[in-house]
């Protein structure tokens, strides 16, 4: 294979300074803008395949948000992080990839949940640092394993809210649906996830 | 206030969205109650672990193709 060398080349920009980098985006400075993709492409393919569940959807999702994050450039007034302002246009991205690909089978609608199955079951303490019980790698697994296991409308409001910390609003109009839809989703999310790390994560002694 | 109110009232109380009073009185709760005091503590965890875990490294093929696309689409400049 040829492929050319995917590095970026650096830009005359100084890499710290995030305004500058998207002002010279703007001026049409393909460098710079490449140099900010760089910064959160990790981030972003994160929240696609977390969001699709499926690693082609997320890695077109995110393709997709960057080359529309380009275009739409001078929409950006700078009032919020850049960082957020791209995080909607990937979330609408990884949304509709969502929809597309199961459409009869996924459902942002809020599941029927009865009180009963969100209220907790096993009560234990988890100890100070029950992160640091797994490597790194096995920790990422625990966690996104809990978090597909939820459904679609629960794992987008806690990602959205807890993960990327968007508001409560913000949440809510990127979904289309209500503020006490969105924190109705979060605590059972919350819930959810607190039970399926349980296993994992509570103390040996007590 | 009771077992089942304070979990109905954990997402607010976290995201300190909740009303004074009633915050106080979920606070007087988990004073006496070690089961709520539990929940509270570990679904605070699970948040934090979530809020802090770094993203895997975006594999290198994926990287690959995402910025070459980028530089076709966008029309990379001679450097």
């Amino acid at each position: 294979m040829n492929a050319p060398n995917a590095k970026p080349a650096a830009s005359l920009v100084a890499r710290d300074d995030e305004s500058a980098l998207v002002s010279a985006a703007k001026g049409g400075d393909v460098d710079a803008f490449q140099e900010l993709v760089t910064r959160y492409e990790r981030k972003i393919y994160r929240l696609a395949l977390n969001i699709t569940q499926n690693r082609e959807d997320a890695e077109d999702a995110m393709q997709d948000a960057f080359l529309k994050a380009y275009q739409h450039l001078n929409g950006f007034e700078g009032g919020s992080r850049f960082y957020t302002w791209l995080v909607r246009i990937a979330v609408n991205e990884a949304l509709m990839k969502l929809r597309k690909r199961r459409p009869n089978q996924v459902s942002l609608d809020e599941p029927v949940t009865t009180e009963e199955e969100s209220f907790p079951r096993e009560i234990q303490d988890w100890g100070p640092t029950p992160e640091q019980r797994f490597a790194r790698v096995e920790l990422n697994e625990i966690l996104t394993g809990a978090v597909s296991d939820l459904d679609p409308a629960y794992r987008v409001a806690f990602l959205l809210r807890d993960v990327e910390e968007l508001s409560t609003e913000e949440t809510a109009r990127l979904l289309g649906i209500s503020v006490p839809a969105v924190k109705s989703r979060l605590l059972r999310a919350r819930l959810k996830l607190r039970q399926k790390l349980n296993p994992y994560f509570r103390s040996t002694t007590s | 206030m009771n077992c089942r109110g304070v979990i109905e009232e954990l997402s607010s109380y976290f995201d300190d969205d909740l009303d004074p009073q009633v915050a106080a009185d979920l606070e007087r709760h988990l004073h006496g109650c070690k089961k709520c005091r539990v929940i509270v503590d570990t679904t605070r965890k699970t948040i934090e672990i979530y809020c802090n875990a770094e993203p895997v490294p975006l594999p290198e093929d994926v990287r690959e193709r995402l910025h070459k696309a980028l530089r076709e689409r966008l029309g990379q400049k001679a450097s």
